[in-house]
């Protein structure tokens, strides 16, 4: 069993996941990524179509999630296509699934509890 | 392929308990019994309580947002730089109880957020409301 010194690495989200937290932490944008790991590529203006906000700010959303690396851009004619970058999001997984470690161990300890705990 | 980001900022964890949901309300409620499985603390299940959960590496500042006893507890959770949602819910079943535990809506501590907890934590319920939409 893992002392609480060495738990401190489970709880703390590191610094260089920051950009992607911070990125993903914005509901419509969130929701634009969404759209892309969903449908696939994607112009600016479809995009708008069903974000529910106005075209500079889809351009806006995406030139953030361009530089957290989370989506690429692909210039075809005079349209600009966006894609998702899933791999991108593997940092945060390994971190929530070294989370998701932690709560287990506490449900282990919380279990060994109710065993000895009176009725 | 959907919520691939939600459920990258999310952390769920759920077992099946063989004992009745009321005994494991009082371990996840109770701060002397809070304190054998999970951190020592100042917990009172009282919406808008402030509280803390202390270790040797540091401090968990919380806030409890629900209760509904025996069914669901939630409590913001905020550590470091970064704030987020704890719920836990009951469900009782033949072996026992459903115990599920929900830690989301990760997002960066902002002081203000504490200043205005004080009060009637609309903030907070905003929060926890964004949280629960979320959940498909």
């Amino acid at each position: 069993m893992a002392t609480n010194s060495q738990r401190v690495i489970d709880l703390k989200m590191p610094k260089a996941h920051d950009v992607l937290f911070r990125t993903l932490a914005d509901p419509t944008r969130r929701a634009i990524f969404e759209r892309l790991c969903r449908d696939g590529d994607q112009t600016v203006g479809a995009l708008t179509a069903r974000a529910g906000v106005s075209q500079p700010a889809v351009s806006k959303h995406l030139a953030v999630l361009k530089q957290a690396g989370l989506v690429r851009d692909r210039h075809e004619g005079r349209q600009t296509h966006y894609s998702a970058q899933l791999s991108a999001l593997a940092p945060l997984i390994d971190w929530t699934s070294q989370m998701a470690g932690f709560w287990q161990s506490r449900f282990d300890h919380l279990e060994d509890l109710l065993k000895r705990m009176d009725q | 392929m959907s919520n691939v980001a939600t459920e990258a900022l999310s952390v769920v964890v759920e077992r099946e308990i063989p004992f009745p949901s009321e005994k494991i309300w009082r371990a996840l409620t109770q701060p002397h019994l809070i304190e054998e499985w999970l951190m020592k603390n100042d917990f009172k299940p009282v919406v808008g309580h402030g509280f803390n959960l202390r270790a040797d590496w540091g401090v968990v500042d919380c806030q409890v947002l629900a209760v509904e006893p025996n069914k669901t507890l939630s409590y913001s959770w905020g550590v470091f730089d970064l704030e987020s949602v704890l719920t836990w819910t009951l469900t009782p079943t033949s072996m026992g109880t459903h115990l599920r535990m929900e830690q989301s809506g990760f997002r960066p501590d902002q002081q203000r957020y504490y200043q205005g907890a004080k009060g009637g934590c609309p903030r907070f319920f905003a929060a926890l409301e964004q949280v629960l939409a979320r959940i498909d």
